[in-house]
């Protein structure tokens, strides 16, 4: 039993409740421990990666009731990857709410280590049921952070937000229950063993769960046509709450490349099969196009920023859909990446609402702010890397997703190409054209024009916080640009990884269990 | 007794989908209450329905019903009582502060008239 494991979920778990009701009158004592147990997640989210990178899958029985019957956390590079990126936006939006969003309304600290609670265990956790469970943990406490500061329009937002993730939860155990009545097992790899194993008449019944698991993957990953909760939940949360649920879409795409990896290889179930005939490259496509035509068309800052997290979302699922090792690498590259970089747009859009008084974040001209250069610079750099542009993290990004889509990869398993490559690349290629226009009219409009009779503005809110946090992010991104390297190695692994699941299902039901069915 | 339950579960169904699809919160919070139901019920027949039997296994051979769907609808049934309540709260909340009960989002001018007010 490695101990390690269950530490991501239990530190945040146990900071959260510390915080609402011990502390809760506190304020410099809540924000010390909330950074501290931020801090010492990401700290704990390298460590596991380091561990994770020797390539073997460790798993965590909990109350040592082994799977299949017990549930058990599970621990492989993807996982621990995750872990690190949630641990490093997680700090991120901790230091930047010390500007003063943390008081715009109760309980902000304690919702976010509810929610990274949730995600964290959301990754690691190897029972479908679970998943369920930690899935709602997140939402719950989503639900609090897209209230936060309250206002007629976030509260309607949010109501919205909260009944679509309701229906997807019931629609979850719906799913959950058909799986369960067809193969009896809610533990994912025995799950993925079982699913080869069915009998022809009840074939159609497991086919209809994993439907409606995928379902509301697709609702969470914000899928076209699942996406219309999106763009109005985001642009109403306030930033730091935008920022944060940047990483809510990719715990959907995470859920999908976790139970359809697990399902690879399986011939007479045909779950993985059925995946992996690119269906879902062309709900990419259409994600990436309806989240451009936001971009492009949207009227106001938060608005585009949401279009964009859609958008990176649609390369995203082109990336999963085509399901071959080198995409897989590629998308969690981008996954990364995007996370980051939608993250740092919308704090920096937050940065400007707070100082344009009564324009907000409209796409109008308004007058000058105080800190307009170094906030047009850090707007600048961020949305090079959003829309994809050299030299940052988001072209290396594209680029592996590019190459491995026409099945050219310098590594040793390639896995081929997806079919009408040559499509992809041109709505790839336009998409980032278009979002580099929308972009460019935005920032323009923004830091640049003025009205000629207004005079200048006077508030000036924090400034070194923010610019911290953002920075934070950023330095993020230029290292996964410098070290790009040794990270596609090390996704290169991670997809190996996830493309063979033989060792987690080992890992998982022991050795006998998991050859008993291949 | 098979049909019995799964009419039930389509009735609650199909009643939960109708009111989801309406205008107004406060009948979509009710139709969600219908379909959580309807799904507590579903996860409860996946186990099989057994009449008169113990959840617990002594002997494998003699009548019993599977304990985990009963776990997981103990599970689901907190879950969703707890959003249920919360979904109320939040509409109640919404309505004070958008003066309506209505799902859509604000339009344009409504955020104008609530600036003004």
């Amino acid at each position: 039993m490695n101990h390690w494991l269950i530490l991501p979920i239990l530190l945040p778990a146990i900071v959260a409740p510390l915080l609402a009701l011990a502390l809760r009158h506190d304020l410099i004592m809540t924000r010390t421990f909330s950074i501290g147990s931020m801090v010492l997640l990401v700290l704990l989210g390298g460590y596991l990666t380091a561990m994770a990178s020797d390539g073997a899958t460790r798993t965590y029985a909990l109350g040592e009731w082994g799977g299949p019957v017990g549930i058990v956390l599970v621990l492989d590079r993807l996982a621990a990857v995750m872990l690190l990126l949630t641990a490093t936006l997680g700090l991120g939006i901790a230091i930047y709410s010390l500007s003063g969003c943390d008081k715009a309304g109760p309980h902000f600290h304690p919702l976010l280590q509810f929610q990274l609670m949730g995600l964290n265990g959301a990754f690691l956790t190897g029972d479908l049921f679970n998943l369920f469970v930690f899935f709602e943990i997140l939402l719950i406490a989503s639900y609090g952070l897209m209230v936060h500061g309250g206002g007629a329009a976030r509260v309607r937002a949010g109501l919205q937000y909260v009944m679509i993730n309701l229906v997807g939860s019931s629609i979850f155990l719906i799913g959950l229950g058909l799986i369960y009545g067809v193969t009896g097992t809610l533990n994912m790899a025995d799950f993925a063993v079982k699913a080869k194993q069915i009998a022809a008449a009840d074939s159609a019944l497991l086919q209809t769960g994993i439907a409606l698991l995928v379902a509301v993957f697709g609702i969470k990953a914000a899928v076209v046509p699942l996406h219309f909760w999106l763009p109005g939940t985001y642009a109403n949360a306030a930033g730091p709450v935008a920022a944060l649920f940047a990483i809510m879409t990719k715990v959907g795409a995470y859920a999908l490349i976790r139970v359809f990896t697990l399902c690879h290889g399986d011939a007479a179930g045909g779950a993985a099969d059925w995946f992996a005939s690119g269906w879902l490259v062309w709900g990419g496509v259409a994600t990436l196009i309806v989240g451009t035509i936001g971009i492009v068309g949207a009227r106001s800052l938060n608005q585009q920023a949401s279009f964009a997290g859609l958008a990176s979302m649609g390369t995203l699922l082109i990336a999963i859909g085509g399901f071959t090792p080198a995409l897989g690498s590629a998308a969690i590259y981008y996954l990364i990446h995007s996370t980051l970089a939608v993250a740092a747009l919308f704090l920096v859009i937050d940065m400007i609402i707070r100082r344009r008084t009564g324009f907000g974040d409209a796409l109008v001209a308004a007058p000058r702010f105080v800190h307009g250069g170094l906030i047009a610079a850090t707007f600048f750099v961020i949305a090079i890397a959003v829309i994809g542009l050299p030299p940052l993290s988001g072209f290396i990004g594209k680029l592996l997703i590019l190459s491995a889509l026409a099945g050219q990869t310098s590594g040793g398993e390639g896995g081929g190409g997806v079919a009408g490559w040559p499509w992809l690349w041109g709505v790839i290629l336009v998409t980032s054209l278009l979002a580099l226009i929308g972009f460019a009219f935005s920032g323009t409009l923004v830091f640049w024009r003025r009205p000629s009779d207004k005079p200048a503005e006077t508030a000036s809110p924090p400034i070194v916080v923010p610019m911290v946090a953002v920075g934070w992010l950023l330095a993020c991104m230029v290292l996964m640009t410098l070290l790009a390297g040794p990270a596609t190695d090390y996704f290169d692994q991670t997809a190996g990884q996830l493309f063979r699941p033989q060792g987690y299902l080992e890992a998982t039901l022991g050795e006998a269990a998991a050859g008993g069915g291949s | 007794m098979e049909w019995l339950v799964a009419a039930a579960i389509a009735t609650l169904t199909a009643s939960g989908v109708y009111l989801i699809l309406a205008q107004r919160t406060y009948t979509i919070v009710i139709g969600l209450g219908l379909l959580t139901y309807a799904t507590n019920l579903f996860l409860f027949a996946t186990g099989r329905l057994a009449v008169n039997a113990p959840p617990i296994v002594g002997d494998p051979q003699a009548p019993h019903t599977d304990p985990i769907p009963q776990a997981l609808v103990l599970t689901a049934i907190v879950i969703s009582f707890g959003m249920t309540a919360l979904t109320l709260v939040m509409a109640v909340r919404g309505y004070f502060e958008s003066g309506g009960d209505d799902v859509d989002l604000l339009g344009p001018e409504e955020e104008v008239a609530k600036e003004r007010r």
